[in-house]
């Protein structure tokens, strides 16, 4: 006597093309992320420019400044007013310092959001002055329109 | 009586549920944090401690005053360049750097026109940003960029 085992067949579906898919999306989003927070600051907005293009080398010695629309100064995750903000530069000038460079190589990266006083930009560049800082860089938004 | 036993062959398949719950988790992850980053640029300036707002002690080739004017607000309530009143025209103020110095290439060096920006404190950043753009130079029709001056500097800030 012959006994028949039933089998039951199992209808799965390919999955394979929606694992390629997945795995092209994942590459795609690795590739365009952006780890670089210290360049950017959320509480600030840019103002916009049609002349600025981004710069072909990066700048040698960046001290990068945000300035939030209320005046605040953000060096290095730190926050700093004008009449502190001595004490930050000054860190960062000994880095620059140890690496047998003088102030006069740095670059200071102003980030300064479109509504902030423009006095303050100025006081910003003054207290920097006085630590023999003397290149600076307003940095603005790409305007294509 | 003999009974066969069929023999079934089992197929070896892995189970990929969790890779693909790993997977999804990662997508998830990285669409949550995406963002698009926009292009940035910077305007140079080299400013010394004594060049600011001593543009009268030191000779350049040009000495150009643009001045700007806010209300309370913040606004730009004005701007002149040479004494020569503008309105809020950023357009007429490139023109008139234009008559300045013409659009021929700036001189590289320290021998270049210069422009010193005199602004009221509370004046949004922005109009400033507008008025270094107007100053610096324009695109053209080929949206190639012609270069004014090069050289900015600050006068002293108003309190």
């Amino acid at each position: 006597m012959k006994i028949k085992s039933r089998q039951v067949d199992l209808a799965e579906g390919d999955l394979t093309p929606m694992i390629d898919m997945t795995f092209q999306l994942i590459a795609f989003f690795m590739v365009l992320i952006n780890f670089s927070q210290t360049e950017t600051n959320d509480r600030v907005v840019l103002p916009n420019s049609q002349l600025v293009k981004p710069p072909e080398a990066p700048l040698e010695y960046p001290i990068i400044l945000h300035v939030a629309k209320d005046g605040e100064i953000i060096l290095g995750g730190d926050s700093y007013s004008t009449e502190t903000l001595t004490t930050g530069l000054r860190r960062e000038l000994a880095v620059i310092r140890a690496e047998n460079k003088s102030p006069a190589d740095a670059n200071v990266i102003i980030r300064g959001h479109q509504d902030v006083a423009a006095g303050q930009v100025q006081e910003i560049i003054r207290v920097a002055q006085e630590t023999e800082l003397e290149r600076f860089a307003l940095r603005a938004k790409e305007d294509r329109s | 009586m003999r009974i066969r036993r069929e023999v079934t062959q089992e197929k070896n398949e892995l189970n990929m549920t969790s890779m693909i719950d790993i997977v999804f988790l990662l997508l998830v992850f990285f669409i949550m944090t995406f963002k698009i980053v926009e292009q940035e640029g910077d305007f140079s300036i080299r400013m010394p401690l004594g060049g600011q707002g001593s543009s009268t002690d030191t000779i350049t080739d040009l000495p150009l005053k643009l001045r700007l004017r806010a209300d309370a607000q913040g606004r730009l309530a004005g701007m002149s360049l040479n004494e020569i009143d503008l309105g809020n025209d950023f357009d007429k103020l490139r023109a008139n750097v234009i008559s300045f110095v013409g659009t021929d290439e700036p001189i590289e060096g320290d021998d270049g026109p210069e422009v010193e920006i005199d602004v009221d404190y509370n004046l949004r950043y922005a109009h400033v940003i507008r008025a270094i753009t107007a100053v610096s130079g324009y695109r053209d029709e080929s949206d190639q960029v012609v270069k004014l001056i090069e050289k900015i500097k600050f006068a002293k800030p108003r309190r």
